[in-house]
């Protein structure tokens, strides 16, 4: 086996058409971006599943930690003001 | 964490998996469970690499430039599926790198179906009939999988295997409605093809060590005896349709099962060719781990050349 580097790895987003966000395909090995553009080509877009390709080297992603998800999501649970259900109207009041 | 705290996550984990919650990489998950989905995913992914052998050894003799660029892309397709599910794995911890020596040094196993040689055209009617029908018929189950990764990488293949196994019936059907020369070579392929596609469904459900289990993580919705099952039912009238036989005198319809009852399988044959004494495991590697080493000058100089260009921008940002 060789001693040099191995190629990073690359998380890979496609728009499957305009109009539609970016979405995440999947990752793969690739020397440096370019590279990474062309394989993710090859490998997620081969019946025209996308019009437009980002790629994101693997290792700078943040990601939040599941263990923590209490913490980071429950303020959102208590806050039930938030969304119209929580206003009492009364049922003649029609488009709202 | 005590043995009790580890216990008690395992009970919410299996509970989640129960419930049809997906398991993603960063949540927690029980030691056996990674390894588990290390194992049976890279395993799947070495298939569809080495897969690609015994067809690639076609393409440039494909009978029309129509079978060629057909056969062109579904082996392309094989290295995507490979590719998918590496990376899936790699989500559980595992370098690339590791995964690939596993396979090299033999430690890992891939599907034993390929390692038999693919000796006429004809083979690869009948690679992509049942060899990718039987794969079909295992993989679509694994699209619902708990594993995140895993369950979305089997979406992307099953909607690619569907014309890998219409290109290899078209090829049958060609063949087979050809001279009689050409209809003997299907025949011949069919012949060879049949009893190791069987094989490829898994050992019995008496013998298979990981079914209990894998049913619980939903790895398997159905054992392998019903897999192999299901594929007879549903090959048998296709090569009806082809006007070929079945190498096996005790197939028969079952009215009362409401299945195609079948012969023996020659189970030694199988743990033969899983054990490396099949007719093809040394050329399979010698192929595999030859391309890996004719590579690394390429992956190296890639390599070099991206570091050189990196240091070279940083150098223009600083003046
Ligand atoms: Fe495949
Ligand atoms: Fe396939």
């Amino acid at each position: 086996m060789s001693d040099k580097k191995n190629w990073p790895l690359w998380e890979i987003f496609v728009r499957s058409k305009n109009g539609l966000e970016h979405r995440h395909f999947g990752s793969l090995h690739a020397s440096d971006a370019e590279m990474a553009l062309e394989n993710a080509r090859d490998v997620y877009t081969r019946r025209s599943e996308g019009v437009s390709i980002w790629v994101v080297e693997s290792s700078h992603i943040t990601a939040s930690n599941p263990e923590h998800n209490g913490e980071l999501f429950e303020p959102a649970a208590d806050k039930v003001y938030r969304h119209p259900t929580f206003y009492d109207l009364p049922d003649e009041v029609k488009h709202m | 964490m005590s043995e009790k705290e580890v216990k008690n996550l395992e009970e919410i984990f299996e509970a989640r998996i129960a419930r049809d919650e997906k398991i993603e990489p960063k949540d927690w998950m029980p030691e056996k469970y990674r390894k588990t989905h290390i194992r049976q995913i890279s395993q799947h992914a070495h298939s569809e690499i080495v897969g690609m052998l015994p067809e690639g050894n076609w393409i440039s003799r494909a009978p029309s430039l129509r079978r060629k660029v057909a056969l062109l892309a579904k082996v392309q397709d094989e290295a995507g599926h490979g590719l998918y599910l590496y990376s899936a794995c790699e989500t559980l911890g595992i370098s690339r790198n590791e995964l690939y020596e596993q396979l090299h040094s033999g430690k890992a196993k891939y599907s034993s179906i390929f390692n038999y040689p693919t000796v006429t055209w004809a083979d690869m009617g009948a690679i992509g009939w049942l060899v990718d029908g039987a794969a079909i018929i295992n993989q679509v189950p694994l699209c619902s999988t708990s594993y995140g990764p895993y369950a979305r990488a089997m979406v992307r293949v099953c909607k690619e295997e569907s014309f890998h196994q219409r290109q290899g019936f078209e090829i049958m059907l060609k063949l087979a409605n050809g001279t009689p020369e050409q209809k003997e070579m299907a025949q011949d392929a069919l012949n060879r093809w049949w009893w190791p596609s069987l094989m490829m469904l898994g050992p019995t459900d008496a013998e298979s060590v990981h079914t209990e289990q894998s049913m619980k993580w939903k790895l398997k919705r159905k054992t392998n005896d019903e897999l192999r099952q299901q594929f007879i039912d549903q090959t048998v009238p296709q090569a009806d349709l082809l006007g070929l036989t079945i190498p096996d005198p005790d197939l028969k319809w079952n009215e009362e099962t409401g299945h195609y009852d079948f012969g023996n399988i020659n189970w030694d044959e199988f743990w033969q060719v899983v054990k490396g004494h099949g007719p093809c495991n040394k050329e399979r590697m010698n192929a595999r781990v030859g391309a890996w080493k004719r590579g690394a000058w390429v992956r190296d100089a890639a390599m070099a050349y991206a570091e050189k260009k990196e240091a070279r921008k940083k150098v223009s940002k600083a003046s």
